[in-house]
């Protein structure tokens, strides 16, 4: 059984349909990337996970469906999503929202994982009091992706991550991704326009096409494949 | 200077009034984007069911306390089946502008319905004494202890209000559905419960600002927050619409401003009303985000 899977889930918002039939599974400790052109589907795709859009066909988070399920209850089983945008708290102050990650966690290791946390993001330790809408795209990223942590998610969902974020910066986060694969076993569903540095870090691969997976493969044989790679991928 | 000093006390006063609805208004702002126009009638028929309490032979203390908890309960109940159903982010903010409009009226005439139209007397929760203080030969400054306990309500209500929003889980929450309700959503917050407990929130906080004028008064009707909604607009307005302090201290600066129109501008009765729209406008005007409303800086 996987973490993860989508059967033939379709959606979309209001009259317009979105997503035509999506099948789709993320394996415990993988990262799943999900490539595409824009307007493919793929934002759709992870607010179909979470309960953002209304869905038909069948989501099943460790086996339990979670179609009809509310963000906040898909949140609650241990989805963290980063979307698009990155939902950051702007007018809150950097510790504030790295506290809201943990809001619903019960146990007493909130104050360690922050340490930690700011332990491995220096910059947002440096700048817990400030004002989080004033970090530069990249910081806020991070905080994204450390916020998100910070609830002690089964799979994460990540929404273009690179948008807005200069190459080498890019290139740290997905760097820093994929440690926390390697080392904590993190389930990762990472959605992304930068192919290349996605399929580096991912175990499996899917292409959207206009709502439907037009081709899927292991990540290292979809970046050799060069016919994909020309119709799809554009590199 | 003694007139001047109590004026300004009597003002401070007053402007603890003007700031505590104030800050019902921006607690219900600042999580929906929505001005509760009903705010003040909303207070004005739970200071009835203080009153009411209070003819039933309870101690003037624990009618307000009680009231408050009544208003509490209706301010989440109005939310769940007055506001929600014509709020969402597909639908205009105008809807409930409209929704609470409609309360305005609904809730002033079920008021005089319900308890009539003649004016009633709520009774001051302290003996109405007056302090004198910096006594001199020319006989010091003289304030009372109603207006006392107006400074000392609102002090306590704000250190309450900040302990609250800044030292609990349940302030976070409230905030980060204030700030993002998407991406509180996504958090595993229950947006929909944050905003109701705001409206809850703001509804005891209006029960209490309520009881506090109508006790300061003669006597009270159906139309005791119809002014002073207009002041708290003002102070909320001049206050940036999204600073709970912003509110307070502005509520004060406004209640100030208008006793001293009242003592020294003697061009026009009710010229006191024109001053907190001057006030709105000049502010407006010079700090578009008020002067105490966030200049957002936001970086992408």
């Amino acid at each position: 059984m996987s973490l993860l899977e989508m059967e033939s889930v379709a959606g979309g918002y209001g009259q317009v349909q979105v997503l035509h039939g999506i099948d789709l599974a993320v394996e415990q400790g993988h990262v799943a990337v999900v490539l595409g052109a824009n307007g493919a589907g793929k934002t759709t795709t992870l607010r179909a996970i979470s309960g953002m859009i209304h869905v038909q066909g069948d989501i099943r988070f460790n086996g339990t469906s979670i179609v009809g399920r509310s963000p906040e209850a898909v949140s609650r089983m241990g989805i963290a999503h980063v979307p698009q945008g990155r939902g950051t708290f702007t007018d809150l102050s950097v510790d504030d929202n790295m506290r809201i990650g943990a809001i619903n966690r019960k146990d007493g290791e909130v104050e360690s994982d922050l340490a930690t946390w700011y332990d491995l993001f220096p910059r947002l330790g440096d700048r817990r009091r400030q004002q989080a809408g004033s970090m530069s795209g990249g910081e806020q990223q991070m905080l994204a992706l450390a916020r998100a942590m910070m609830a002690r998610p089964k799979l994460l969902l990540l929404d273009e991550p690179s948008l807005g974020l200069a190459p080498l910066v890019t290139r740290e986060l997905f760097a820093r991704l994929g440690e926390l694969n390697r080392e904590q076993g993190l389930s990762v569903l990472v959605v992304e326009q930068n192919a290349s540095l996605a399929l580096s870090i991912g175990h499996w691969a899917y292409v959207l096409e206009t709502g439907r997976i037009a081709v899927q493969n292991e990540a290292v044989k979809l970046q050799d494949d060069e016919a994909v790679r020309k119709a799809y991928l554009g590199f | 200077m003694q007139l001047f000093v109590e004026q300004v006390i009597n003002g401070i006063a007053n402007g603890a009034i003007y700031g505590a609805l104030a800050l019902a208004l921006v607690l219900i702002f600042r999580s929906t984007g929505v001005l509760n126009f009903a705010q003040g009638e909303m207070a004005m028929f739970s200071t009835f069911i203080t009153w009411k309490l209070t003819t039933g032979g309870l101690p003037v203390w624990g009618a307000i306390l009680i009231s408050m908890g009544i208003a509490f309960i209706a301010g989440a109940a109005i939310e769940r089946t007055l506001i929600r159903p014509f709020e969402g982010s597909n639908r205009s903010p105008l809807n409930v502008v409209i929704v609470s409009l409609g309360m305005f009226l609904a809730i002033n005439s079920l008021a005089q319905l319900v308890f009539g139209t003649d004016p009633q007397r709520l009774p001051s929760p302290v003996p109405n004494r007056r302090l004198t203080i910096l006594e001199s030969s020319n006989g010091g400054i003289n304030i009372t202890y109603p207006t006392l306990m107006l400074i000392a309500v609102l002090i306590v209500e704000c250190i309450a209000l900040w302990w609250l929003l800044q030292r609990t889980k349940l302030g976070l929450k409230l905030r980060a559905v204030a700030a993002d309700a998407d991406s509180a959503r996504l958090h595993g917050i229950k947006a929909g419960s944050m905003l109701m407990f705001g409206w809850a929130l703001s509804a005891a906080i209006g029960a209490l600002a309520g009881a506090m004028v109508a006790s300061s008064r003669v006597g009270f009707d159906a139309s005791l927050m119809q002014t002073i909604i207009v002041y708290a607009f003002a102070a909320a307005a001049l206050g940036g619409f999204d600073s709970l302090w912003g509110a307070v201290l502005c509520g004060i600066f406004v209640g100030v401003a208008n006793s001293l129109t009242v003592q020294y501008v003697n061009a026009l009765d009710g010229i006191e009303l024109v001053m907190p729209l001057a006030l709105i406008l000049i502010v407006l005007v010079v700090m578009p985000n008020g002067l105490f409303g966030k200049r957002t800086v936001e970086r992408v």
